[in-house]
Order: C-alpha cells, then structure tokens, then sequence
C-alpha cells in the first residue's frame, strides 16, 4: 500500500523535474505577488512589518490554488488518471501521493523562500523563523484542501477561476492560524497554539482529504 | 443474501422521493408555506415596528434584528440542511435529494446576504461603521462564499447528475469546515482588536423583543420552505421534460 503512495509521488515529482518551468513559474508568481505589495503600500518599514505575515501568507494561498491545475490536468487529458483510478490499489493512497509530490514542488519551496521575503520585509530572525515553521507546518492544507477543488473542477471549462472561488473560502483556518502564528512571535507571544493548531488541520486534512478527492475523482471521471 | 422488495406503503414517506410524488406535493403545499410566511410577517413586523418597546441604549435603530437575527440563523440552518440532503443524494442516490439541496442554495445564499446587508445598515448608526471586521460578520460573509461556490460549481457542470455530486461532496466538505472556519475567524478577530464590539447581544432583552424574533424566524422558515419548494418544481420539470408525467402536468 505505502509502494503505491510512494510509486505515485515518484512518479509525478519526476514530472515536475522534468518540467522545471511550470515549477519553477508558480515560484516565480509567489515572489512577484510578493514584491509588488511595497510598491502598491510604500516602502514605510513599520507598516510593512506589520503587514508582511498575511501578505505572504496570501500569496501562498494563491500560489498553491494557481499549482492546482496541474495536480489531476494533466493526467486526466492522457488518461492516466482513469488508470489509477480502475487499478486495484486504494485511490485515496494514490491520490496521497499525488498531493505529497505537489507539496514537494510548491509548499516545501515556498517555506524555504519565506525567509528571503522576510529579510526583504525586515523581519526580525524570531518571526522569520516562525513564518518559515508556519508554512511549513499549514501549506500541507493548501496541498489536501486545494486537491479537492481540483477534483471537482476537473475538465471544467473556466476552472481555473472556480476552483479559486471554491476553495479559498476553505483555506481561511489556514491563514488565520499562519499569519496569527507571525503576529504573536513578532509581538514577543509564543507562537505555539498556532502552530499547533495549523498543524492540527494538516493533520486532519491529511485524514479525511484523501476520501473526498476520491469521491470527487471518481464523480469527476466516470 | 436475499433482497426485499421494497413495499410500497401509503405513509411511507419515501414515496416521495419519486418525483412525480413530489411535485404533486409540493404544488400542494406551497399556497400554505407562503401564505404563513406572509401572515407571520405581517404580524411579526407589526408586533416589531409598533409593539416591542424601544431599546434604551440603541433607540429604534435596534428594530431592524427582527430581520437580521431571523436571516442570519436561516442562513446557518440551510447550509446545514443543504449540505445533509446533498450528503444524502450522494450515499443513497437519490436523485430527489440532491434536486431539494440545489433548490435551498439560492435560498441559503439570499439569506445570507440579507444579514450581511441589514447588519451593515444598523452597524452605520450604532458603530460608526458599514462594515467592521467582526467575527460574526466575517464568516458570515464566507457562508455567502461558500454558497455562491455551491451555486457557481453546479451551474459549470451540465450533466445535472454529475453537477449533483460533486456540489454535493462540496457542500459536506463545507460544512466540516464551517465550524472550524467559524471557531477560527473567531480567534484570528479576538487576536487583532482587543475588546471587539459584542454585536447587539444586550445583556437582558424584554420578553416581546423575544417573541417576535421568533415570529420572525417562523416567517423567514415558511418563506424559505416555499421559495425552495418552488424552485425544486421547476427544477423537476426541467430535469424530467422528456417524461411523461411533465409532459401530462405541462400541457
């Protein structure tokens, strides 16, 4: 069961490094989001330490949503997906997989940036650290809960914009407890419920996820 | 294993989960949802606007809950029934239950519209303010997402048998999520504004103020019973025109 998991991760994480671009661009679109809220707020320091928690966090949130077409797309168009999906090996494992290499190419990339913007933001070396553990911690729900507006929105014509509309209302426990994480470590609180909290949700993300997107893929395919 | 043969019984209410059935009661029922909703109203905006006593702190400004409160627990209320009769079309296919979440969708998202508007209209004269980021007001303005999602992912799909489905997986992810959204939003608004402004929950409210709240919500119920129940008619029809049995209600 674990090799089908495993096999599935490999499987689409040698994908991404073959395709490095579209990695490589949701990336890219994390940063540049970044970037361009200084130039729209000003270059005051105190306000954008204030601000820099949830403006990062945002743009990760629209980071992983942008990552999620290529989670099912592309298997979908070659028919891949309806592999999987016959074979006799569990879809939840499988669509973990999936989710556990999409995690691999947008949440674990994101955390390891975060303290590049950080440093651009002017933060101090305990709230970075706390943004990076933050992430790393929450964006696994990004991955799980974003997988299962992918699966609805398969083969939809505008899902790009649906699966948006669907899913970032269910991301708002996620950035709540991420940002709030930053915001207590910057105001010398501890961050620890919120971290434990963000973890928490990942955790049960993890647990009950899987058996939606499945159900999902299956309604999605047939 | 032996399979019994379901009977088909003259109170058994799942004779109405044929369509025909339910169209026929439905069509019986509407005339009695809507005119108790039009006489609760009448009544309960009579009692609101000329028999409860004005409030000492907030004046008349405080009579527009008797539309609020009502519009804000049936916003609640149909999501979770939405989301339980879209979680039951899925598990037991059947085909009426996912029609009946789909017809309460627009219903739910109305209601939750009108609270968000007629909060902001008493917020202006009592905070100062349209909008503020209160915790109640915020999620409830992500209900109103989560219900526009609901509507948006069924209207993109057009196999109605599909779109059933996976709105419906939509809505029970939904409302697995509500709480923890609602618990969150609560959290995240305590964190940021320090003494927050309790929204209009005074601390002892007179009897009549009470009771016709719920006269209220009685109307908001019998409304929202009827334009639902109005709305899964025209579905059915939609859905089934090639059958026979619209085609005899139709000409």
């Amino acid at each position: 069961m674990i090799r089908t998991l495993l096999a599935v991760a490999r499987r689409d994480l040698l994908l991404a490094v073959r395709q490095r671009g579209d990695v490589a661009n949701v990336l890219l679109f994390f940063v540049i989001v970044v970037t361009m809220v200084p130039l729209g707020v000003g270059p005051d320091k105190e306000t954008l330490r204030a601000i820099a928690p949830g403006v990062v966090w945002v743009a990760a949130l629209l980071s992983a949503i942008l990552s999620l077409g290529r989670m099912f797309a592309l298997d979908y168009a070659d028919g891949t997906l309806e592999q999987i999906l016959l074979s006799s090996q569990p879809l939840s494992l499988a669509v973990l997989g999936k989710i556990a290499a999409h995690w691999l190419v947008t949440g674990a990339p994101i955390t390891a940036l975060s303290f590049l913007l950080a440093a651009m933001f002017d933060m101090a070396a305990a709230p970075s650290a706390t943004l990076a553990a933050s992430l790393l911690l929450g964006t696994p729900s990004l991955s799980l809960i974003g997988a299962i507006g992918a699966a609805l929105t398969l083969g939809l014509r505008g899902a790009g914009v649906l699966v948006t509309l669907l899913v970032l209302p269910l991301y708002v426990p996620v950035l709540v407890f991420g940002a709030g994480a930053v915001d207590a470590s910057a105001g010398g609180l501890s961050p620890a419920s919120h971290l434990m909290l963000l973890g928490g949700l990942s955790l049960a993300a993890a647990a009950l996820a899987p058996w939606a997107i499945a159900a999902a893929l299956r309604i999605s395919v047939e | 294993m032996q399979i019994e043969a379901v009977r088909p019984s003259k109170f058994g209410f799942h004779r109405f989960a044929a369509p025909p059935e339910f169209y026929r009661l439905a069509g019986r029922l509407i005339p009695w949802f809507a005119s108790a909703a039009a006489a609760l109203a009448a009544f309960g905006l009579y009692l609101g606007f000329f028999v409860a006593p004005t409030d000492f702190q907030q004046g008349e400004v405080y009579r527009i809950i008797f539309i609020h409160v009502p519009a804000s627990w049936m916003a609640m209320f149909i999501y979770a029934v939405m989301a339980f009769w879209a979680g039951f079309g899925i598990a037991f296919n059947t085909r009426m239950s996912s029609m009946w979440a789909c017809a309460m969708a627009p219903t739910g998202a109305l209601m939750a519209f009108l609270a968000l508007w007629t909060g902001a209209l008493w917020g202006r004269p009592t905070w100062g303010a349209y909008w503020v980021w209160d915790a109640r007001m915020t999620s409830t303005l992500i209900l109103l997402f989560l219900y526009i999602g609901f509507i948006a992912l069924h209207g993109a799909i057009e196999d109605p048998r599909r779109a059933d489905r996976a709105a419906g997986v939509l809505a029970v992810v939904g409302v697995v999520n509500l709480p923890i959204i609602y618990f969150s939003v609560q959290w995240w608004n305590t964190l940021h504004q320090g003494a927050s402004i309790s929204p209009m929950r005074a601390p002892t409210m007179a009897a009549t103020m009470l009771e016709t709240m719920f006269v209220m919500l009685f109307a908001f119920w019998s409304y929202a019973i009827a334009a639902s129940l109005a709305r899964v008619r025209a579905i059915l029809l939609e859905r089934e025109k090639r059958s026979t049995w619209v085609q005899a209600v139709t000409t």
